[in-house]
């Protein structure tokens, strides 16, 4: 034998030694700080141990020190990309414990909100999904339409991306004539650009060859590892909390569940494509049929009074001073509510002792819940496979850690 | 056939006799039932698999601690659904801060692995048969459990802050029963 | 309104222009300054507004991101710094090469924000310097942009032996950083 010859024989009889590879937590493509260790055979990955708690705010402590109404700012930093979702949902926790009946006109404007929240969110996840694949076009182009949607979010409450949006109740002001026209603006343009998108990933040979088959999962791994949201629904089942628990008036709008077969990430993208589609349907139904009437509740125990009768009226003073000072308790019980978040069934567990701060709340937060299933899902697959699985769940750090 | 909570609790009578200690049902019309931590999950794995009540979904579970409560300090709550009836239930076990061990539900459903662990990272709850147990969210090195009621919400140590223009004394008294 | 940018000081001839070096490199490095983006929570995706073509970050020379601290000169840090990611932002600030600056965006960074809690560091500066904070919660584009201007006219204005300077090495020490 030569000498090349007896040196590759002897390569054969090397036990390989599985390659670790520390994947984060800052990281190009992991969006958020997480940290996974991986070990690889080669290209294709044995194990993954992923390490989370790097951006741990403690929500869950914080909300036991603040007043009702001062823990809506938090719950924006859950799903940062979707936080009128979150808002509404506290605020609609709140309600049910404390028993307020929301004014029809308030749920429409709240269905209207969320929804733009919701294709805000489906519009980021998209968006970088194409660009962990190479396709950075798509992601400047839904910017922009991120751009208009924070539009709106301004006109309502003020802000653009940590919006504290709605109060409990109700909503804090009526649409002005700046949202009716930019709604109006965006439900006309918007499909255009959008198609514009879709026209570029949907059924782009590349991009489908890219991530079909990428981090698969089947429904019942998906239901056992408590999946919800788009990824669930990729992976067949068609569980979603609007349609399962109404909220606000959902009942009244007619919107299909998008489903996909395998779980992988093709599917996750496209019904993220179609659940966008959905949501503007429901815009535009919760538009066309907007009901006259008050945009908040009448309580002033929680709602803070016109300001004219602040300034003349003895009770409207003292109701704004208990409101804003956060001394107004709510009634002793225990509530969960749960309302469709951009990731799945955003869950809120309320224990109230009849203070002026809740006692314990609890956050069921998806993102937490699912990324548990992360190392399953990328066993075998390769490297870029993996980094386009995580980008394709919507892991949001800020929903992972609380 | 269509749940309710009188149903739901006719059947635990009727499958699982004398296990329900307390029930009551929330303002939110969820039915709360309370058991024995040590069955907690042989009850859990067979709500799941009763042909009647088919609890397929964990949704969440939390930890609680109460210290007033003597001997039933610390709880944990989970919150289960039906989706077959669309059926929500609470189940609550109780138990003393000195012996905090709850048997595991990974076996029932994984999504409990990491529910667990942030409850043990948060309350000290420790869940035997757990395959991982130890923190999630909070530094490795941290020895205290930092969601029970004695701690409090701050970092002690921070010099830019300053406690008295916070109005903070640390004295956050409350009671609750 | 003026726009073109200012000329630094300096003796102008036919086909010449002459300045102190610094200047020169000054002016060289403002304008082409390879970021960093730290970015962990919320201020992030403002950031990533930012990047977009409404608010455009591109065209202060900031093109190309740099994703590895071996080949950047600004480290933005943008969102909440916890505890446990200290260690990590002060490796990734030592790995940097001087020149370096930090920026740091949003309350959190700045001073831990609206989380006065337990496992949240009360901002950035308690393991690295930092050279800009820009308030906000998050930060408003043009609250960003305004806080990268005033980066580049920190880095216009540097003296070249600042980083010698036996000042700057008891900054560092302060940090615990060789």
């Amino acid at each position: 034998m030569s000498q090349v010859q007896s040196y590759f024989s002897q390569l054969d009889s090397i036990d390989g030694e599985l390659a670790t590879l520390n994947l984060g937590p800052t990281h190009p493509a992991t969006h958020g700080i997480f940290q996974n260790v991986l070990k690889m055979d080669g290209e294709k990955i044995v194990s993954a141990e992923p390490t989370i708690g790097y951006i741990h705010r403690a929500f869950e402590k914080l909300a036991e020190r603040r007043p009702f109404n001062q823990i809506t700012p938090i719950t924006d930093r859950l799903n940062y990309c979707s936080s009128p979702i979150n808002n509404m949902g506290w605020h609609m926790t709140v309600e049910k414990l404390a028993g307020i009946d929301v004014p029809k006109r308030a749920q429409y404007m709240r269905i209207i909100v969320m929804e733009l929240a919701r294709i805000a969110d489906h519009l980021v996840c998209n968006a970088v999904i194409g660009v962990d694949t190479g396709a950075l076009t798509g992601f400047t182009y839904m910017f922009q339409e991120r751009e208009r949607i924070y539009d709106m979010f301004e006109e309502v409450c003020g802000a653009r991306l940590t919006t504290n949006i709605g109060r409990i109740g109700g909503m804090e002001r009526d649409f002005t004539p700046g949202f009716h026209a930019k709604l109006k603006d965006f439900l006309k343009t918007f499909p255009v650009n959008f198609q514009e998108f879709a026209n570029l990933l949907e059924r782009n040979r590349i991009f489908m060859d890219r991530v079909i088959n990428a981090g698969p999962i089947s429904a019942e791994m998906a239901m056992n590892y408590g999946f919800t949201g788009p990824n669930l629904r990729a992976a067949g089942v068609d569980y979603d909390v609007r349609v399962m628990s109404p909220y606000s008036s959902y009942d009244d709008f007619d919107f299909i569940i998008p489903v996909g077969q395998n779980g992988d990430t093709y599917d996750r993208f496209m019904v993220r494509q179609e659940e966008i589609r959905q949501s503007l349907k429901i815009i535009n139904d919760a538009y066309a049929n907007l009901p006259e009437g008050d945009y908040h509740a009448d309580v002033p125990d929680y709602y803070l009074p016109p300001k004219d009768e602040v300034y003349t009226k003895m009770e409207a003073l003292i109701y704004h001073f208990k409101v804003v000072m956060g001394e107004v308790p709510i009634p002793k019980g225990e509530v969960y509510h749960a309302v469709e978040g951009g990731n799945g069934e955003l869950g809120y567990y309320l224990v109230s002792d009849g203070g002026r701060t809740p006692y314990r709340l609890h956050f069921r937060r998806p993102c937490f819940i699912y990324y548990q299933a992360y190392p399953e899902m990328i066993k075998g697959a390769m490297l870029s496979d993996a980094i386009l699985t995580m980008s394709s769940m919507n892991v949001i750090a800020g929903e992972l850690d609380a | 056939m269509n749940l309710s909570n009188e149903l739901v609790l006719a059947r635990f009578e009727q499958e699982f006799p004398g296990v329900v200690k307390a029930s009551e049902t929330g303002i939110d019309g969820i039915l709360s039932v309370e058991i024995d931590r040590e069955q907690v999950a042989d009850v859990l794995r067979k709500m799941r698999d009763d042909s009647v009540l088919q609890f397929n979904f964990l949704s969440s579970l939390n930890g609680m601690h109460f210290p007033q409560h003597e001997g039933r300090e610390l709880g944990v709550v989970y919150h289960l659904h039906n989706w077959v009836n669309n059926f929500r239930l609470r189940v609550k076990i109780f138990f003393p801060i000195a012996n905090p061990h709850v048997p595991t539900l990974t076996g029932v459903w994984p999504t409990a692995n990491w529910m667990e662990r942030q409850e043990y990272d948060f309350f000290g709850i420790v869940f035997d048969g757990h395959p991982d147990l130890r923190r999630i969210l909070n530094v490795d090195d941290l020895d205290v459990f930092p969601m029970r009621k004695e701690y409090k919400l701050e970092d002690g140590t921070r010099t830019d802050k300053d406690d008295r223009f916070f109005g903070r004394d640390g004295h956050e008294g409350r009671s609750f029963d | 309104m003026a726009t073109t940018a200012e000329m630094p000081e300096g003796y102008a001839g036919e086909g010449f222009f002459a300045t102190s070096l610094s200047k020169a490199v000054g002016l060289a490095r403002a304008n082409s300054l390879w970021p960093l983006p730290f970015a962990t929570s919320c201020c992030g995706i403002e950031f990533m507004a930012t990047m977009g073509s409404n608010y455009d970050l591109a065209r202060f020379g900031m093109e190309r991101l740099s994703f590895s601290p071996r080949q950047s000169d600004l480290l933005m840090v943008m969102g909440t710094i916890s505890k446990k990611m200290g260690p990590v932002l002060k490796q990734v600030y030592t790995q940097m090469a001087e020149p370096k600056w930090v920026i740091a965006v949003g309350a959190c960074a700045s001073s831990g924000g609206i989380f006065d809690t337990y496992s949240v560091l009360q901002g950035i500066d308690k393991v690295i310097p930092v050279d800009v904070y820009v308030p906000g919660c998050p930060p408003r584009p043009e609250q960003l942009i305004d806080g990268i201007m005033k980066i580049q006219e920190l880095v216009k204005n540097e003296p070249l032996r600042r980083r010698y300077s036996p000042e700057y090495q008891h900054l560092l020490e302060k940090y615990q950083i060789s």
